[in-house]
């Protein structure tokens, strides 16, 4: 099987992926699969999504050449793709309108979704809306009150946030509590996971939505500079920003694949969610995976300065694309990614997420020490509207 | 004779059902987890199931969370729960023992290493409730090599293709949990499993325990009632949260003593 076909039928990606819950959901996961991949072969539903993308979220998106960050770094031309400028402000909602459109199908009324910093959540609150679906949120009681702003929006489109008090109260412990809400709610109830992560078909229906990225970049970049970028950066937090724009990247193998990580306080600190630089394989959410764990198994707490960063698993797909070398896997620090994030600001006039501002660090590292006529592309995945309060704190400000 | 099909055959030949008590080891502390294992079985347990403690319980309720939480906290590893298991073993030689947690701890010990400590340890037999049929070929060959018994779960939604995966793969006995829903939930729907068992006996030819929801005597009976063992769990950590350290033994034992009356009266 070539590698861009995977997962197998049971989900597998090479030895990652799989299907790892308990017996109680496997009957609304196997449902949810053979209602997807008859979908996904459906004219129909494909016409139905697209008309939302265009209409609803705004895309295409576009590429632009930051000209003047290229400039500072005196090499390689930096590109970025805009899913900044989607609605909702990042490209979780290509993922929330392609499962709301399947909870549709599936005659399912009730939405629910975990989120960290919120953007998942504010973009299924958002979906749900725009459908007449009710909303339940899990947030881990950490986050909160971290990203009030957020929970403030989800209550604003009609959601329900409720918090998470188990465990590390972040996100991880989120999709836990929502796993349980699914198990025991599981007749009307569809769950919206946020990123290419959990149990089959999860990983492969999100990065299918997100994928949509990729595949303008394919006719985009050949449009714009005559040719496919030398290299494509994403941040990978659970990995869905970078699967879609990877995805179909995946046979042109004379395009570099790069995934950064959140480096938090330095790989050599222990305190980041570098999972695919420095974790090992196990078990967590449904799928086998890179993963934080201790020595006994257990999942440890992770540190990034961007929340959607901030998470100790990533997606079965990268991990295999990383042990195959198909993709490459590097970090980023929080202060690294703050100086691209400042930089952005003032050079371009775009204020970047905090979690794509590790993609634009790690493209002027790189562009450094490269040629004029290279071409790296950015996945801008998200604006940082929602990281005013972080930002200003971490300058010592309170707004 | 697997000690846990040992003990089945006894309590057939007595006319009795099994009653299965689950604990976290290492909850509330490691030094009560061997003591918690024998007043189980004074107070008349005839299968422990052991929960190993994990970061991410994404299957228990809140409950069965908090009790993991403590355990971890006080440093619980897999590896202590084996050495649980070797000390209760020096003084029961009968009473069976499943280990029931998550992939994720087995895995990181690897999964010969943790059969053979487990075969090594006194273990019967073990449950990896994330590890569906689908997912558990590995395991449950290492585990026959060991002769420990693959206990597997089964729930409301299953199907009888499945109910015959699943009975091809058990041995020692199947789990049906008989919620929607995480441990420690709602009460149980006895209707429901009255109708679901014969048709899970059609395909499984091994004991069935039932399991989830039951929280008193009166419900342990009438499940003993339509299957052949009954599984305890939320009820019980309720009991080891809620007693002083000194009478937890106490209160623990007359809280089992009291439901094992109930259900063989
Ligand atoms: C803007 C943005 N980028 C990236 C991420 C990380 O998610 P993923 O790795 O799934 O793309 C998030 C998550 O909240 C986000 O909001």
């Amino acid at each position: 099987m070539q590698m861009h076909d995977l997962p197998d039928s049971k989900g597998h990606f090479g030895p990652y992926g799989g299907v790892f819950v308990a017996e109680t959901l496997i009957h609304a996961l196997d449902e949810l699969r053979t209602t997807y991949e008859s979908l996904r072969a459906d004219p129909d539903f494909v016409a139905e999504f697209e008309y939302e993308l265009k209409h609803y979220v705004g895309r295409p998106s576009p590429v632009y050449f930051a000209k003047r960050l290229t400039e500072k770094c005196g090499g390689a031309q930096i590109w970025l793709k805009r899913e900044d400028l989607n609605h909702t402000g990042a490209h979780k909602i290509n993922n929330t309108m392609g499962q709301a459109l399947v909870a549709r199908r599936m005659g399912k009324k009730r939405i629910i979704a975990e989120t960290g910093a919120g953007q998942h959540g504010v973009a299924s609150a958002t979906v749900a809306a725009r459908f007449g679906m009710e909303c339940i949120v899990y947030m881990g009681i950490e986050d909160v009150h971290r990203q009030a702003q957020n929970v403030y929006r989800m209550k604003l489109l009609g959601a329900t946030v409720v918090p998470v008090e188990s465990g590390s109260r972040t996100l991880k412990d989120a999709l836990n509590e929502a796993m349980r809400d699914w198990v025991t709610n599981v007749e009307g109830t569809f769950y919206i996971i946020g990123t290419v992560a959990g149990p089959h078909p999860y990983p492969m229906m999100v990065r299918d939505f997100n994928a949509v990225v990729g595949r303008e970049l394919l006719t985009q970049m050949p449009e714009t500079i005559g040719r496919q970028p030398d290299a494509i950066l994403a941040c990978v937090g659970g990995g869905s920003n970078a699967m879609g724009a990877f995805h179909p990247y995946i046979p042109h193998e004379e395009v570099r694949l790069i995934g950064v990580e959140a480096g938090g306080f330095g790989i050599a600190t222990g305190k980041h969610a570098a999972t695919l630089c420095a974790g090992r394989p196990g078990v967590l959410h449904g799928n086998r995976t890179y993963l934080m764990q201790d020595e006994n198994g257990q999942i440890i707490e992770t540190h990034s300065i961007s929340a959607g960063l901030d998470y100790p698993g990533v997606g079965p797909e990268h991990a295999w694309l990383k042990d195959t070398g198909r993709a490459e896997y590097v970090s980023i620090t929080d202060e690294e990614a703050l100086e691209a994030f400042h930089l952005m600001c003032r050079l371009e006039g775009i204020i970047p997420a905090l979690e794509s501002s590790h993609a634009v660090a790690h493209a002027m590292k790189m562009a450094r020490d490269m040629s004029k006529d290279k071409v790296l592309l950015v996945n801008l995945s998200g604006r940082g509207d929602k990281d005013m309060n972080t930002v200003a704190t971490h300058s010592g400000l309170t707004l | 004779m697997s000690r846990i099909s040992a003990t089945f055959e006894r309590l057939r030949a007595s006319g009795r059902k099994a009653l299965i008590p689950f604990v976290t080891a290492g909850d509330p502390d490691k030094a009560s987890a061997v003591p918690i294992m024998h007043a189980l079985v004074d107070a008349g347990a005839d299968i422990i199931e052991l929960g190993v403690p994990f970061s991410d319980p994404m299957a228990d309720g809140p409950t069965i969370q908090r009790a993991s939480e403590r355990a971890l906290k006080v440093g619980t590893s897999l590896r202590d729960v084996l050495g649980f298991v070797s000390e209760f073993r020096t003084k029961n030689a009968t009473t069976p023992v499943v280990l029931m947690g998550y992939a994720n701890p087995v895995e990181a010990m690897g999964l010969e290493k943790f059969t053979a400590a487990a075969a090594d340890a006194g273990v019967d037999g073990v449950l990896v409730v994330d590890y569906p049929p689908e997912e558990s070929e590995a395991l449950t060959a290492q585990l026959r090599a060991r002769n420990l018994d693959s206990i597997f779960l089964l729930s409301p939604t299953t199907d009888e293709a499945r109910m015959e995966s699943v009975g091809r793969l058990a041995t020692g006995y199947v789990y049906y949990v008989s919620l929607k829903g995480v441990t420690g939930a709602a009460s149980i729907d006895l209707t429901e499993v009255a109708e679901k068992i014969p048709q899970i006996r059609k395909h499984v030819k091994l004991p069935i325990g039932v399991g989830f929801g039951i929280r008193d005597g009166e419900t342990a009976r009438a499940i003993a009632g339509i299957s052949d063992a009954v599984v305890i769990g939320s009820r019980l950590v309720q009991e080891i949260e809620s007693s002083p350290h000194d009478k937890l033994l106490a209160n623990l034992g007359s809280l089992v003593a009291g439901i094992r009356k109930t259900m063989d009266a």
